[in-house]
């Protein structure tokens, strides 16, 4: 059975039809075509479809689609302001703090999530607060250095 | 994945009605970080997915006049981590409830999720059951309570009726010189199912000697098991007293080996457990 679904997702108001079992993630890269979030293990283990509800860090795969409906959704193609890249992309570039890419997304994602909620993490709450997103190429380290990186960028811009 | 249909309730009525409806085919919706992964896997397929995070009182947390708090049911672990009076009161609770999966997961998993769930191993039950938390459940026949290791009946069954629903998990009010606290071993530090879990509830008197105590212990039988006497009270957790749990606890173990730890193994990591949780507890109650 279809449901329609009305949204927001990164600050534009989104319409569309959803079968009931369909989940968010699906939603997101099939009707809205949004592919930059990315199915890795559809089961909540590996972080790759990461995205915010409504100021929520959560894995779209674990959430249908329908209880997206008048939620707001933040999604990585957000993050960015036009061609102008969000400190933490930048810094991950910096850092070469990818390889294949396929897991960036979801980490971006759940880094600003971090971000929002502790402007000034230490290492080890870095870690653990991204512990749910896999990265098999970089072993991490070039990660978290990215994202304290970023942090204290951010929290200089503030000043 | 064959036809399924969404209800969004909005009421218990709604919720009791669509579920008695479906009967065995509905499925409870609250954060969905186990329902979903059973449906992607084919090992339930439900008709009718009821969402009762809609439902008032489903969500949010409050603290009674008593001084007991309200965890609505779907709250999200996140939530429960964030309420510091909540944290005060209860911190075995809070920890447990944190404890399980990554910060994703913790952005929608919840307590009647987990205890619904019913996995032998699920974090937050022996701390509730510790806690002595009763869980309001809502369902045709109106509303009724009953203590939360009364819900699971063995792994994946519990003893809910057809229609009914956990809308809120009640955590008594707290005395003076009191505190909780939860252990549980994994092979590493994150993301991963409990080997065995402690949960262990104090209440010391106003020397310092235990007055009260409840200790519960998961993944070492089909559910919790609750040890009535560990042979606490009395004490001021001298090194007999924390041996004496230690021992009933290992008595008290009836699990099973598998890739997780042999029986040999969690029955040695249940005494431990207990007997450390112990300790955080009664340093926790001291102040």
């Amino acid at each position: 059975m279809k449901r329609y679904v009305s949204t927001t997702v990164n600050g534009d108001r989104v319409e569309f039809l959803a079968d009931a079992g369909a989940t968010l993630l699906d939603a997101l890269r099939d009707e809205l075509e949004l592919t930059g979030t990315k199915e890795g293990c559809g089961s909540g283990d590996c972080g790759a479809c990461s995205v915010i509800v409504d100021g929520r860090l959560v894995c779209s795969c674990l959430m249908l689609a329908a209880e997206a409906h008048d939620k707001r959704i933040d999604t990585i193609e957000g993050m960015a302001s036009g061609s102008e890249l969000h400190p933490l992309q930048q810094k991950f570039l910096e850092h070469a703090a990818l390889q294949c890419g396929f897991c960036t997304p979801g980490l971006l994602v759940a880094a600003k999530a971090l971000l929002d909620a502790n402007p000034d993490p230490s290492e080890s709450e870095t870690r653990y607060w991204l512990a749910g997103n896999l990265c098999r190429c970089t072993g991490y380290d070039k990660v978290i250095r990215a994202v304290l990186d970023a942090a204290a960028e951010l929290r200089q811009a503030r000043v | 994945m064959p036809q399924v249909d969404y209800v969004p309730a909005a009421s218990v009525e709604e919720a009791t009605k669509a579920l008695k409806a479906a009967g065995p085919r509905a499925r409870i919706l609250a954060g969905g970080t186990d329902l979903l992964v059973q449906m992607r896997s084919g090992r339930v397929r439900p008709a009718v997915i009821v969402d009762v995070k809609g439902v008032p009182g489903a969500v949010g947390i409050r603290r009674e006049a008593d001084g007991g708090f309200v965890i609505g049911a779907a709250t999200c672990g996140a939530e429960i981590g964030e309420d510091a009076r909540l944290e005060r009161a209860w911190p075995g609770v809070v920890e447990a409830a944190c404890l399980i999966g990554s910060t994703q997961i913790q952005g929608r998993a919840s307590l009647a999720g987990n205890l619904c769930n019913a996995s032998p191993a699920a974090d937050s039950v022996p701390a509730l059951v510790a806690a002595r938390a009763i869980a309001v459940i809502a369902g045709p026949n109106g509303r009724r309570e009953a203590a939360v290791e009364t819900i699971p009946t063995g792994p994946g069954t519990t003893s809910l009726a057809a229609g009914e629903f956990v809308l809120e998990i009640r955590l008594p009010p707290r005395p003076a010189r009191a505190a909780d606290a939860y252990l549980r071993s994994i092979p590493r530090t994150e993301m991963d199912i409990a080997v065995v879990g402690a949960g262990v509830n104090l209440t010391l008197d106003p020397r310092g000697r235990v007055a009260e105590a409840r200790v519960a212990l998961g993944a070492v039988a089909p559910t919790v098991v609750v040890l009535e006497d560990p042979g606490l009270v009395g004490s001021e957790l001298d090194e007999a007293a924390l041996e004496r749990i230690d021992a009933a606890a290992r008595a008290a173990c009836a699990p099973i080996s598998d890739k997780r730890g042999t029986i040999e193994y969690r029955t040695k990591i249940a005494g431990v457990l207990a007997r450390r949780a112990a300790r955080i507890a009664y340093d926790r109650a001291r102040g």
